[in-house]
């Protein structure tokens, strides 16, 4: 079962993150980026991440993608033209990079597979994940709030008319 | 249970994904969604490496990579907006202004 779920979810996520920088449509992109954080939600929950299958979704396939989908609205889905004089050596070059970083992940992974037994998972992390994030962590924890304001006001200035 | 070694084959195989709509991609949308999802992947191995050493602190991290990722769609998509305010264009190749 639980072999089922996997395959289907990375399946799923593959095939959606492929559509996702493929695609020519910007809403087609976010869209399906949605699909494959959702299947990233599922793998999290397979790994007994309760707590960060519930955030992936609400802040990354909620809050983070919609803001996508908002500014592709307000720009008017914008696409970009095909280029007049496409460059093929860099488009290969481009593609022949990404595909090695797969296959190297894949290579080096592969051969973790021996020996390897995980430890049965936790059943609820949530609780334990709080007392980590104000107990040690307490110093980032204030930090990431300091961030967020940074980039908040960050955000604000960029887009602000000149009068 | 499902081997550690699974989950961060899936993990570079999205990483890599990201990775080549950052490369390939002149839309200044999908550079960004390409980042998002190289963050995912990233986010996945340290939770498969999290439950492999039985430790919550990968968790901690992916909690931490998830709120610098919101802030930096902030940023991005400001930055976005302002040069499709400027150019009429969200093409990457011509923010050429400063190159050499």
């Amino acid at each position: 079962m639980e072999q089922v779920v996997f395959y289907l979810a990375g399946t799923v996520a593959v095939a959606s993150a492929l559509l996702a920088v493929s695609h020519r449509n910007p809403v087609v992109n976010v869209l399906s980026l949605i699909v494959t954080f959702f299947c990233v939600a599922v793998n999290f929950a397979l790994l007994g991440a309760d707590f960060l299958a519930g955030a992936q979704v609400l802040i990354y396939a909620g809050a983070i993608l919609v803001l996508f989908l908002f500014v592709v609205m307000l720009l008017g889905a914008p696409t970009v033209p095909p280029e007049e004089n496409p460059r093929p050596i860099q488009r290969v070059l481009g593609g022949f990079l990404a595909a090695l970083v797969a296959a190297g992940g894949w290579f080096f992974f592969r051969s973790l597979r021996a020996g390897v037994t995980p430890p049965p998972e936790a059943g609820d992390t949530a609780h334990a994940l709080g007392r980590l994030l104000v107990g040690p962590h307490l110093f980032a924890f204030e930090l990431v709030s300091v961030v967020l304001l940074t980039a908040l006001i960050g955000a604000l200035v960029l887009v602000k008319r000149k009068h | 249970m499902i081997p550690t070694a699974h989950y961060l084959i899936l993990a570079s195989v999205l990483f890599a994904i990201g990775a080549g709509g950052v490369l390939l991609r002149r839309n200044g949308i999908a550079t960004l969604l390409g980042i998002e999802l190289m963050l995912n992947a990233a986010n996945l191995a340290f939770v498969a490496f999290s439950r492999q050493n039985g430790n919550l602190e990968g968790q901690v991290v992916v909690f931490f990579v998830m709120a610098v990722a919101a802030a930096e769609v902030a940023v991005g998509l400001a930055l976005l907006v302002a040069i499709f305010r400027r150019l009429q264009s969200i093409d990457v190749d011509r923010l050429s202004a400063m190159r050499w």
